[in-house]
């Protein structure tokens, strides 16, 4: 406030363009996983997106002065929590970043919403973000458990697949996402006939796979993420499930998981992405930055990073102020034409509303390198992809 | 005649199977273990990390030299068990007067390390590596669908266990071994090299969870954590089988294969700690575990 104060005064006394004379001070913090199992999808690769935005903004010449810093948070709450109170207490840190796994997110949300500072999260997929536990200054930019759910759950029942069984990981994320996809089966016409629960992480799924066999479903929902669900697809393919008739439908998948599976193992594949590289010329030129910087191709959780601080930087810049409910009521205000997410704004609880898109994974004859993984299926307007914000629990919403 | 809480025999038989092929990487990992331990005294933190490096390497020969699964199943062995022979020489060696607790810290420091080193390099997700050829398909056994590679899995294990055995057990060099381990300064001054056989030994062991990194290559996703995952559930098989013994090592691997396999059929949920809880009932019951020698 002071500074902005100054720079006003700088401007009324002599005339001369504040961003000259009085540069604004931003520190934007990249919380996420460096080391663990999200670390390819969020990781460095976040961190690399941030200072992209940045740059893309032209920041220094609009008198802003960002700096990007980051840390592992490790996958742990309390971690993450200690850091975060850390970086607005002391550190200076204006917006924290991404902050995958969803428990540590909600932690994030509470601190943020206390210090009065915004947290613009890519990497979790939680809807407690802007449902129950939602917060005034926390803005979920990528995807959620409810679009993940709507988009592959109903697409694969529509398709006529009607039949479902579920192989979900035995902890709060698998069963959320379980429960948010059986809905959205049922609501489509499908019929839930059989789920079981593997230990998390697992590394053999051979038995569960069999029962999964055994249920004469159509198709095995996997709500479960990263080495689990590359473990479950790479068996499902040697035990001929798929070969079988049997499809598989992966609840949470990112491209890099895709590509640790390669196109053999996980052609047929249908997933829901808010992004991917090859969509149209301009995610494409994006990614081609990106991955000269970083030596492979964004996650839609990198492109979500890179998008929400492009937005948050212009809500600092249109209202000089860095402060938390001052920068959300702004962001939710103006709605954003993004190159990597196309149009959409953020709604009043914090979620951000964007298209997001079917895709269904190659096979080898049709992939011309190894990132070129997808093919476009359908895409899901903003409006359908995510649940209502009526009847989600956000308090402050039905308070407003 | 099988029935047993509403299991059909069909889906019992098909998970005593499973269970016995998942038996076969635990027998061949504590197998390992048991080895280095049993003549060595020294509790190989390093195993998980040297099974992923056995994964990593086959990875590596087919990405940049081009050469396949059957070659990588001779050569993945001898570079990661060279690896171990580095270790030992340079490391382990020094050791060998103190306590076990720090051949436990230096070999779980250098697994940390090589995970470390790896996840830098190839990041968390893993790589692709494709079953061979001549191995896809499988066969229908009428109760399941039997992958052809999970059948030559449980076949290459038991060759190596019983091999393994065979040759510490019933031959001239495996005596030799086991009296140098009991009394090196005897058995030195007939004229046997015992630091090139302690040497040789540690590297054998390892070239035993190089091998099984390569049977795992295919079949469970490669990175650099998949070691890390299953070490412990490896070690809870050692302590049951008796620590150091090479029969135990072999019998429990495939047996808690089998019992952690029904386990996934009759209380999913309980699969991931049946192993241990077993483990702590033996260690109640019979401390030196099921095999021990030292009663």
């Amino acid at each position: 406030m002071k500074k902005t104060v100054l720079g006003a005064l700088t401007v009324a006394s002599f005339g001369l363009p504040a961003m000259a004379q009085d540069s604004m001070d931003v520190t934007l913090g990249v919380l996420n996983d460096r080391s663990g199992v999200y670390a390819d999808l969020s990781g460095e690769g976040s961190v690399v997106a941030a200072r992209m935005a940045v740059a893309d903004f032209d920041a220094e010449s609009k008198g802003l002065n960002v700096e990007v810093i980051s840390a592992d948070h490790q996958n742990k709450p309390d971690i993450a929590s200690n850091i975060a109170r850390q970086w607005y207490d002391q550190d200076g840190v204006d917006a924290i970043l991404d902050v995958p796994t969803s428990s540590t997110a909600l932690a994030v949300a509470d601190i943020t919403a206390q210090a009065n500072k915004i947290l613009i999260d890519s990497g979790a997929g939680s809807t407690q973000l802007t449902g129950e536990q939602c917060q005034p200054t926390t803005i979920h930019w990528t995807y959620d458990t409810a679009a993940l759910a709507k988009g592959t759950g109903g697409a694969v029942t529509e398709r006529g697949d009607n039949k479902w069984f579920f192989l979900t990981a035995d902890y709060a994320f698998g069963h959320s996402l379980e429960e948010e996809t059986m809905k959205i089966v049922e609501e489509s016409g499908g019929e839930v006939v059989g789920s079981v629960r593997h230990p998390f992480p697992a590394t053999d799924f051979s038995s569960f796979l069999l029962q999964a066999q055994a249920s004469g479903a159509d198709v095995i929902g996997l709500a479960n993420a990263g080495g689990d669900t590359v473990n479950a697809i790479k068996q499902a393919a040697e035990f001929g499930i798929t070969q079988s008739g049997q499809s598989l439908a992966a609840l949470l998948m990112f491209i890099t998981d895709v590509h640790a599976l390669g196109a053999e193992t996980a052609q047929g594949l249908v997933l829901t992405e808010a992004f991917y590289w090859d969509h149209d010329d301009e995610t494409r030129e994006w990614s081609a930055r990106f991955e000269e910087e970083f030596g492979s191709k964004p996650t839609m959780v990198h492109a979500g990073v890179y998008s929400g601080t492009m937005h948050y930087l212009a809500a600092v810049e249109a209202t000089g102020s860095t402060d938390g409910d001052v920068v959300a009521e702004w962001m939710k205000a103006n709605s954003f034409d993004d190159p990597l997410f196309g149009e959409g704004y953020v709604r009043e609880d914090g979620r951000v509303i964007h298209d997001m898109h079917l895709y269904e994974v190659k096979t080898p004859d049709e992939s011309t390198g190894e990132w070129d993984l997808y093919k476009h299926v359908s895409t899901i307007p903003g409006e359908d992809a995510f649940l209502p914000m009526e009847g989600a629990g956000c308090e402050f919403v039905k308070a407003g | 005649m099988f029935e047993l809480l509403g299991i059909p025999p069909q889906v019992l038989m098909g998970q005593l199977l499973l269970g016995l092929i998942n038996g076969s990487f635990y027998a061949v990992l504590s197998l390992g273990l048991a080895v280095i331990f049993g003549l060595l005294n020294i509790i190989n933190f390093s195993h998980g990390a040297q099974y992923m490096l056995g994964a990593f390497v086959a990875w590596m020969l087919l990405e940049y030299l081009g050469i396949n699964y059957w070659w990588a199943l001779l050569i993945v062995p001898i570079v990661v068990g060279a690896t171990g022979v580095v270790l030992e020489k340079l490391a382990l060696r020094r050791l060998y007067h103190l306590d076990h607790l720090y051949g436990l810290l230096l070999t779980f420091g250098v697994a940390l390390i090589i995970q470390g080193l790896f996840r830098n390099y190839y990041g968390i997700s893993g790589l692709p590596y494709n079953i061979p050829s001549q191995l896809s398909g499988g066969q229908n056994l009428g109760f399941m669908f039997l992958p052809n590679y999970r059948g030559w899995v449980v076949v290459a294990s038991v060759i190596v266990c019983f091999g393994t055995w065979f040759v510490i057990e019933k031959t001239r060099l495996g005596a030799y071994l086991r009296a140098a381990t009991e009394n090196p300064t005897l058995v030195g001054a007939f004229g046997i090299n015992v630091p090139l056989m302690i040497m040789l030994t540690y590297g054998f062991g390892v070239a035993l969870a190089g091998f099984a990194g390569v049977l795992a290559a295919p079949i469970y996703s490669v990175n650099p954590n998949m070691g890390a995952d299953l070490i412990i559930v490896v070690f809870a098989v050692v302590v049951i089988g008796g620590m150091g013994s090479i029969m135990g090592a072999i019998v429990t691997g495939f047996g808690l294969g089998v019992i952690e396999g029904l386990t996934k059929v009759f209380y999913p949920a309980g699969s991931a700690v049946v192993i241990f809880v077993i483990m702590a009932i033996v260690l109640m019951i019979k401390p030196e575990g099921l095999f021990g020698r030292n009663a």
